[in-house]
């Protein structure tokens, strides 16, 4: 299958200067539930394919399904933390639809007695806050997957065979519906990004899912329409796929605004379609057209009782609720006296709650900053992880600021000490003693060095006693290089003055 | 210990009640019971077709094993050793269950259904599975993928349906009892025209975990049974709360073998009986036969001679029952029965290569479907497509509601709901098969119950033109009890009245009697 690379695209600016964007974002959350949505299986990620199957997820003749309390109970969360109303009685719902990643020949869901609705999140972009209306969350089962075989596109046309593997068959979903979000204009593709990315934030901190958007437990549907300036009505819009990273949420808009105005410019019509979203090239291309719609003839699960949370309940939950992102960031940001801008650099690092630990373990908010802004940004880039990838943790952060501070070591052997500790040699001062790192005193050692510099480069001498002091910073470098950055260069240039300027 | 002084035939014709005795005094072996059944279903039931699947060495095998533990002095339950057989959609682990369909030809299921467990828990040995409707849906067992079966008292007659299997086994001595289900009366019915006792308990009372869906909202299990007591005995082991099945009442189950034992001693004083109106009453006899409408108002007479107090009630929606039944369980009949598509289990047609996928699932669908279920997959899904489904599934669903209503409004006055339980004796086979809509009136007095989710029992009340006429006795939700209190006395009054059990004027029993 093509990609549609070949469409023609606006430029973006311009794109925003006559056309106004409304997106809407559903997005699939699987819980971290330690069984299924309807039966005891395990929901491990990564097993051997249908291992982690039984009867009810197997859709078998016969099976019954009964629901997860601890599913629910996430959902309520969720559903509290973004400020829903919970249905006091609601009840599951089947789509019906053939597909063979379906055992039952529906999918157990929610229509129209959605477990949490009418919530809201407000997001930040540059400083501006743009409030995401929440349509309703709601709980379903996840389908199998299907691994289609042979063929160019890993799609099911043009496969030789398919497989299909059932061990997330049945594992819990929460969908995230929000409202229409008009009124964010150019910042559409970074609205739409930065509310993933809080409501990621938000589950997380809620500790129901692990919101992994790259093994899938975080999955995106992205809509947009685009219409005119001024224009009374919205567009027509098209909803791109599971679009699975942060970024690629931001570019999917983008390239859908480009795309669709392009559409428009030419006086065509914005088809409404299912698009499917290409991660190498940042496009979108038709998915299922509408004509093959389904009519899923939704009806109430009869197999299921209602869902009828106790008031008291859902009380105690919203009271129990952990403090959420939002409420942290603007805690933590007074705590630390630091700028927005430089909360914002924390945040989107991923860097918050690790300089957060770095600093309860006694280093102070600008160096905890500086270390995972700076040092540790670099060698997680380099080693192609996130910063909590590094084999590093935030106490040893903290001990490498400590020993700086107490002159123990300075900036470039901080440095040293850390290679020691992503090797696993240890903990910083261990490295710092096994590798003799710790600043060198006015030794013997050190005396002999600076005798040596000044020995062996009788011009700079000359120069500096001819009142060029700035060259002795090639003495200094050549102690420094001698010592292997072991000495305090403060120290070594005081020894050089006292051997060379004063006498 | 054992004793060869009762012959086979005599074993098949002793009832629950007694072959527990028997087989607990040590007086007979549960090898022996079995034997007895398996030699008469090798016998009778090439004519009779009752059975889809019977294992002869696995039943003697777990009829030995019952042998041995009660020899080596076990604790055994006062079941262990009776044969018992399943309508065919109870779903038991090694041994293919169809549920009458094509589709599910040569599925052996990976579990067992929890009635099934909780009966081979308590000891019984599984002589087999019934034949049935496909997928439940009939009333003649003519809808079954497989074979005709026919009613013991008329080879030319249907036995019932769906559980018509069931019910010709139990009533021709090939099975001492059998489990039957029931979405629209098929328990009720095929006991009612084969002569037997079945019971429809209280929606929820006992687990669905591993029966072939056909309409979830109202499919129950329930026993049948030649007498009132030994239906009692068998609810008490399959009900109960089941964790796996969310519908599942989590209550205490009454002692209903006690109430049916005390029942039968006949004191209905201070027993409030309903007559519904609308069931064959003054105004509504129309397509009711007058043989059954006499045996009705027979029946009823000995319990108003019991001590029974005896009113007519009106139900007016129960007028709207057939139609809201025949809404409501094809639309979940068309979502339940959406799994058989060829992928997992049971038959794949097309899968040659030259078909994709949708033409191998609808390939598969429309070879291993019989029409009956077709059209009732069809009716389903128009009724729940967007746009018709509030006119007619949310409709009907109303309808549902106002049916509830009349029976909590009669409930307010009485104890019991009475009514004939089909408006026909078994009609001849063939008679109906054209006219679904002919079929769909065998329901027309057990829908009410099924609709509202109440128990519901069919006790004999006697013959008409030489075949059984069913009473059907309804009570309010968990008051099965009620259900086997009423039963007992009827069955009673009318055993010593004539001298003997009903089915002992079974003619092709001639043979059987002991």
């Amino acid at each position: 299958m093509t990609t549609t690379t070949g469409d023609r695209l606006v430029e973006f600016d311009d794109v925003v200067a006559r056309y106004e964007p409304v997106i809407g974002l559903e997005t699939h959350v699987e819980l971290g539930t330690a069984s299924k949505m309807f039966c005891g299986c395990p929901t491990t990620f990564g097993a051997e394919p249908n291992t982690q199957t039984c009867p009810v997820c197997l859709g078998m003749p016969g099976s019954l399904p009964v629901a997860n309390a601890a599913a629910i109970e996430a959902t309520i969360r969720i559903g509290l933390a973004l400020g829903c109303r919970i249905a006091s009685w609601c009840r599951f719902a089947r789509k019906n639809y053939f597909y063979p990643d379906i055992p039952k020949g529906f999918q157990t869901s929610q229509y129209d007695e959605p477990l949490c609705t009418a919530g809201h999140l407000d997001v930040e972009v540059d400083g501006e806050t743009y409030r995401v209306e929440i349509e309703r969350v709601h709980l379903e089962e996840d389908t199998g997957k299907n691994l289609h075989v042979g063929g160019a596109t890993g799609r099911i046309h043009g496969a030789d065979h398919s497989l299909v593997d059932f061990n997330r068959a049945g594992i819990p979903l929460v969908e995230i519906v929000t409202r229409p979000v008009p009124g964010v204009g150019a910042r559409a593709p970074e609205v739409a990004r930065a509310y993933v990315a809080e409501l990621r934030d938000i589950v997380q901190a809620l500790g129901v899912s692990d919101v992994r958007m790259e093994q899938g437990s975080l999955r995106c549907d992205v809509n947009t329409s685009l219409a005119p300036v001024g224009s009374l009505e919205w567009g027509t819009r098209t909803e791109t796929k599971n679009v699975n990273s942060l970024r690629s949420v931001e570019r999917a808009v983008r390239f859908e605004m480009r795309r669709q105005a392009a559409v428009l410019d030419d006086g065509g019509r914005v088809l409404q379609e299912t698009r499917h979203f290409h991660e190498e090239t940042g496009s979108t291309s038709p998915g299922r057209s509408k004509e093959e719609a389904t009519d899923y003839r939704y009806f109430p699960e009869p197999d299921l009782v209602p869902i009828a949370p106790d008031a008291e309940w859902v009380e105690k939950l919203r009271v129990d609720l952990p403090e959420l992102p939002a409420a942290r960031r603007a805690r933590l940001q007074q705590e630390w006296g630091l700028p927005a801008t430089e909360m914002t650099w924390l945040v989107n690092a991923g860097a918050l709650g690790l300089v957060e630990e770095t600093v309860a373990a006694g280093a102070s908010p600008a160096e905890a900053r500086k270390w995972w802004l700076g040092e540790l940004a670099r060698r997680a880039n380099d080693a192609g992880v996130d910063l909590t990838g590094l084999a590093v943790t935030p106490a040893q952060v903290a001990e490498l600021t400590r020993l700086v501070a107490e002159g123990t070591i300075n900036d470039k052997l901080a440095r040293q000490a850390l290679d020691g500790v992503l090797a696993g040699e240890g903990g910083p001062a261990q490295v710092v003693e096994a590798r003799g790192l710790a600043v060198m005193g006015e030794s013997d050692e050190l005396v002999a060095a600076v005798d040596a510099a000044i020995a062996g480069a009788p011009d700079v001498v000359a120069k500096v006693q001819a009142g060029k002091v700035q060259a002795l910073g090639a003495l200094v470098g050549a102690v420094m290089k001698t010592t292997r950055g072991k000495a305090d260069a403060a120290t070594v240039k005081r020894m050089l003055e006292e051997r060379i300027v004063v006498s | 210990m054992r004793s060869r002084a009762m012959s086979d035939v005599q074993l098949t014709t002793k009832d629950v009640a007694e072959l527990s005795r028997l087989l607990t005094a040590g007086d007979v072996s549960a090898v022996d019971v079995t034997r007895a059944h398996l030699d008469r279903i090798a016998a009778e039931d090439g004519g009779l077709g009752s059975y889809l699947h019977v294992d002869p060495d696995a039943a003697l095998a777990s009829a030995a094993a019952v042998d041995q533990a009660r020899s080596a002095g076990a604790e055994l339950g006062p079941l262990a050793g009776v044969p018992v057989a399943l309508k065919d959609l109870v779903v038991t682990e090694g041994v293919p269950t169809t549920s009458g369909s094509k589709i599910l030809e040569g599925w052996r299921p990976p579990y067992s259904a929890t009635i099934a467990s909780r009966l081979a828990d308590a000891g019984t040995v599984l002589l087999g599975k019934t034949n049935m409707d496909e997928f439940a849906m009939g009333s003649s067992t003519e809808n079954s993928a497989y074979q005709v079966t026919r009613n013991p008292w008329d080879p030319s007659r249907i036995p019932g349906g769906s559980s018509g299997g069931s019910s010709a086994a139990v009533a021709g001595h090939l099975a001492p009892w059998a489990i039957g289900t029931d979405t629209g009366g098929s328990i009720r019915q095929p006991a009612a025209v084969t002569g037997l006792v079945g019971h429809k308990p209280t929606y929820g009372a006992v687990s669905r975990y591993g029966l072939i869906a056909f309409s979830s909202s109202l499919d129950q299990a329930g026993p049948m049974a030649r007498t009132v007591l030994d239906a009692a005995l068998m609810h008490e082991v399959i009900a109960g709360y089941d964790p796996r099945d969310s519908t599942s009442i989590d209550a205490p189950v009454a002692p209903l073998a006690a109430v049916a034992r005390t029942g039968a001693e006949g004191d209905l004083r201070g027993v409030k009986v309903g007559v519904v109106r609308e069931l064959g009453g003054e105004g509504h006899t129309d397509g009711y036969e007058p043989g059954v409408l006499a045996r009705t108002r027979e029946a009823i007479e000995r319990l108003a001679a019991l001590g029974a107090d005896v009113v007519e009630v009106s139900c007016p929606s129960f007028d709207l029952a057939l139609p809201a039944y025949y809404l409501i369980a094809p639309s979940e009949a068309s979502s339940n029965l959406a799994r058989y598509e060829g992928m997992r289990f049971g038959l794949r047609v097309g899968d040659d290569g030259s078909h994709d996928l949708d033409e191998v699932m609808a390939l598969t669908r429309e070879q291993g479907f019989g029409p009956e279920v077709k059209r009732r997959i069809i009716l389903g899904t128009y009724a729940l497509s967007s746009g018709y489904y509030e006119a007619y599934y949310g409709q009907a669903q109303k309808v549902r509601t106002l049916i509830t209503r009349d029976f909590t409004a009669a409930f307010d006055g009485v104890d019991v709901l009475v009514s004939p339980t089909t408006p026909s004796v078994a009609f001849p086979l063939g008679a109906r098969v054209d006219d679904p809509l002919a079929m769909y009136a065998a329901d027309l007095c057990t829908l009410p119950a099924s609709l509202a989710g109440l128990p519901a029992i069919s006790v004999p009340s006697g013959l008409s033109d030489g075949l059984p006429v069913g009473l059907q006795i309804m009570a309010p939700a968990l008051a099965d009890d009620r259900c086997y209190r009423v039963a007992a006395a009827l069955e009673a009054v009318q055993d010593a009245a004539r001298g003997h059990r009903l089915l002992d004027e079974l003619p092709s029993a001639a043979g059987v009697r002991a």
